[in-house]
């Protein structure tokens, strides 16, 4: 099909997603970018040059949503007008379907998925790229990491010297690939007394980028992260430029962060639980600094900010406080785990697994979580598992040595929630752990309950 | 939380760099699978550049990246002596994914490269131009017994068996050794290779204890393996082949 006027090209595809809508076929963040990106291939770049602060891209394996809010928060502070995608519209089709509605915007700002990060740097041009972390995460769709850690080195390769890449200076993959470029800002955790000495199971990369040979770790953090060096050619994390030098984690509630930055330091609080959300405002922090924002306005602003869709919400049903934690790879699922240690009660869980294309199609990875941690010394009162392959989370548990009475296996979602709710009576508190479809069939439920919005006024 | 006397002890081969197919669940399996019986099993970790020991009874090679499983070959190569040893007096050896291949001769990539294998299995694999994806469904016959076993495949070798082994199992739903001749699998006495994880063993205990059931002769230990309540394990079994039936 040859390439329409962008004009008309345009209003053909903001019509498809207004009809979409219309028909109550979803919140149309995707379709409209679809039908463009047919119609006239190169209007993604053109729609993003004409945005005057220019283009800022956020991309990892985890908490590039969160994140992405917490920037919108600083940018909304300053009073910036800003166009941005929503969760789950991350591919260059949601991408596009924004920009279409980028009128009046002064600065884009998208979160993009890892895997279509080098095509939307070459489309959009970016003037910053932030770059969090690379975990193994559905090995079925994007083949294996090491393809996606050289696609990542070569899109930097291309940058514009003057773009700037914040890069997080505590994963030794993501700082080899940014730490070529002439123009960066890294970010990470100082405080050592949030880490641990040895790396958890079946980390990502334990090899250096230059040499091969083994890294060592000082501390770890999370996963793969932390400080770390070559034993054997020098190559080492440097000291980031923006760096949380007191994490003080207050459970479920949130954290308290003390962080340095070039342009001076800040005291936030921050609503967000788990060191994984450390790292993200970290990174948001960074970026905000990238675009000259000041830390008076920055700190303020996030510490607004409530936890992104799904990743730590709080819904209370009847008697029940429910929790919902999302994780789709073990860096996120023990994440999870850790934050959820810091509580004193027993813990009641629901854990929803499916294998949809958004989730992985291949459950493998629940083996490399640490669910045994939630066994040792009887912490976990009850285990409901349901979802597309609740059979593969209950086998989980049971070679993991979960004693056959406290586990239920409800593969319908709303029967489960019922199931758990009961069980999780006693405490008042249950925790719900779900993979990405998963969460969003069970927003569903709750929302048939009237408890939640549905997923696309998700804002 | 070990129970009971050391019954077999488990060579895991490379746990730092072949492990990324739920490995975790196959030792698991092992481990429950003994301990519910109070026998118990003794896992011996080897890296790179420790060698192996040839006085386990069941050998164990998991999957792992590209770069991770080149290290792990020409490391292999240099001392598998002792592991063909143990193969040839009667141990079990299990490799998935990765670790399947490096039972064979070796692995040559699109650009002619070649990573050597230990040759226990009769079997050659080189590089397809995609991966071959999805739920697996196989009849399988071991220890003269014929059984369904499923699981879920992800790999971009294409791998030919020659006449030294057999088969482990013929597919129903899936691709396989190569996606050609509907073969999955090699095995040549107790030695035994698959592409299937997921990982294989938790959906699969019959599996598991046919292996057992070996380990433990090579042991020494002339018992019967007890059955299980394999009532949660059965059900799994059951919801992954009708899966894979509905998704072809
Ligand atoms: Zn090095």
């Amino acid at each position: 099909m040859p390439s329409l006027p962008q004009g008309l090209a345009a209003s053909a595809a903001r019509g498809a997603g207004r009809l979409s809508q219309k028909l109550g076929r979803g919140g149309g963040t995707t379709i409209p970018g679809l039908l463009l990106n047919r119609l006239r291939p190169e209007a993604t770049a053109e729609m993003a040059l004409a945005v005057p602060g220019g283009v800022v891209l956020l991309s990892g394996t985890n908490g590039k949503t969160t994140t992405a809010r917490l920037v919108r928060a600083a940018l909304d502070a300053s009073g910036t007008r800003v166009v941005a995608n929503t969760a789950g519209s991350n591919l260059e089709r949601g991408v596009a379907t924004a920009l279409l509605n980028s009128e009046g915007a002064e600065l884009a700002l998208f979160e993009v998925d890892e895997a279509a990060l080098p095509r939307l740097m070459a489309q959009t041009r970016p003037r910053v790229v932030t770059l969090m972390n690379l975990f193994r995460d559905q090995l079925d769709r994007y083949g294996e990491l090491e393809h996606l850690v050289d696609r990542w080195r070569d899109a930097v390769a291309e940058l514009d010297p003057a773009a700037t890449v914040i890069y997080n200076a505590d994963d030794p993959a993501v700082a080899e690939i940014a730490a070529r470029h002439p123009n960066s800002v890294s970010y990470g955790i100082e405080d050592p007394r949030v880490g641990r000495d040895r790396l958890p199971h079946a980390a990502d990369t334990t090899e250096c980028r230059h040499c091969g040979a083994s890294l060592h770790y000082e501390m770890v953090t999370i996963a793969h992260l932390g400080r770390w060096s070559c034993s054997e050619c020098g190559l080492a994390r440097v000291q980031p430029d923006v760096r949380a030098t007191r994490v003080e984690l207050h459970g479920l509630d949130g954290q308290r962060l003390a962080i340095a930055t070039p342009q001076g330091p800040i005291e936030l609080s921050l609503r967000l639980p788990g060191m994984h959300n450390s790292y993200n405002a970290l990174a948001a922090t960074a970026t905000a600094v990238a675009l000259n924002l000041a830390p008076e306005t920055i700190g303020p602003a996030l510490a607004k900010r409530e936890a992104a869709f799904g990743r730590a919400e709080r819904t209370q049903i009847g008697k029940v406080k429910v929790t919902t934690l999302l994780a789709k790879n073990p860096a996120g699922a023990n994440e999870n785990i850790r934050t959820m240690l810091l509580e004193d009660h027993p813990l009641h869980l629901l854990v929803l697994l499916n294998d949809r294309t958004a989730d992985g199609q291949d459950v493998s990875w629940i083996w490399d979580v640490d669910y045994e941690l939630l066994l040792d010394g009887g912490r976990l009162a009850s285990l409901t598992v349901s979802g597309d392959r609740a059979y593969d989370m209950a086998l989980r548990f049971r070679y993991a040595g979960l004693e056959p009475d406290r586990l239920s296996v409800v593969p319908s979602v709303p029967a489960a929630l019922n199931a758990a709710l009961q069980s999780s009576s006693p405490t008042g508190d249950l925790y719900v752990l779900p993979t990405y479809t998963a969460l969003l069939e069970f927003q569903a439920v709750l929302a048939d309950r009237g408890l939640v919005p549905s997923f696309w006024e998700d804002r | 939380m070990s129970t009971g006397q050391p019954a077999v002890r488990l060579c895991h081969l490379y746990p730092d760099h072949l492990n990324i197919y739920a490995d975790r669940g196959n030792i698991a399996v092992f481990q429950r699978r003994l301990e519910w019986r109070v026998l118990s099993l003794e896992v011996v970790e080897v890296g790179l550049g420790d060698p192996i020991p040839s006085d386990c009874h069941l050998y164990y090679l998991g999957g792992g990246q590209d770069r991770d499983q080149m290290l792990v070959a020409e490391d292999l190569v240099q001392k598998a002596d002792p592991l063909r040893h143990a193969a040839h007096d009667g141990a079990v050896v299990l490799g998935v994914c990765g670790g399947y291949q490096l039972l064979g001769h070796g692995y040559s990539d699109a650009d002619g490269r070649r990573m050597p294998g230990i040759g226990l299995l009769d079997l050659e694999t080189t590089a397809g131009s995609s991966r071959l994806i999805g739920d697996v469904v196989l009849d399988v016959t071991l220890g003269g017994q014929t059984r369904t076993v499923v699981g879920y495949e992800n790999h971009a070798g294409r791998t030919h068996l020659g006449g030294g082994c057999t088969p482990l199992g013929h597919v129903r739903r899936g691709h396989g050794n190569n996606g050609d001749d509907g073969c999955e699998g090699a095995v040549a006495g107790r030695c035994l290779g698959t592409y299937l994880h997921g990982p294989l063993l938790p959906k699969n205990p019959w599996m598991a204890d046919t292996l057992l059931g070996w380990a433990l002769e090579h042991a020494g230990f002339g018992v019967d393996l007890e059955p299980l309540d394999d009532e949660l394990e059965a059900a799994a079994h059951g919801a992954a082949a009708t899966r894979a039936g509905r998704r072809r």
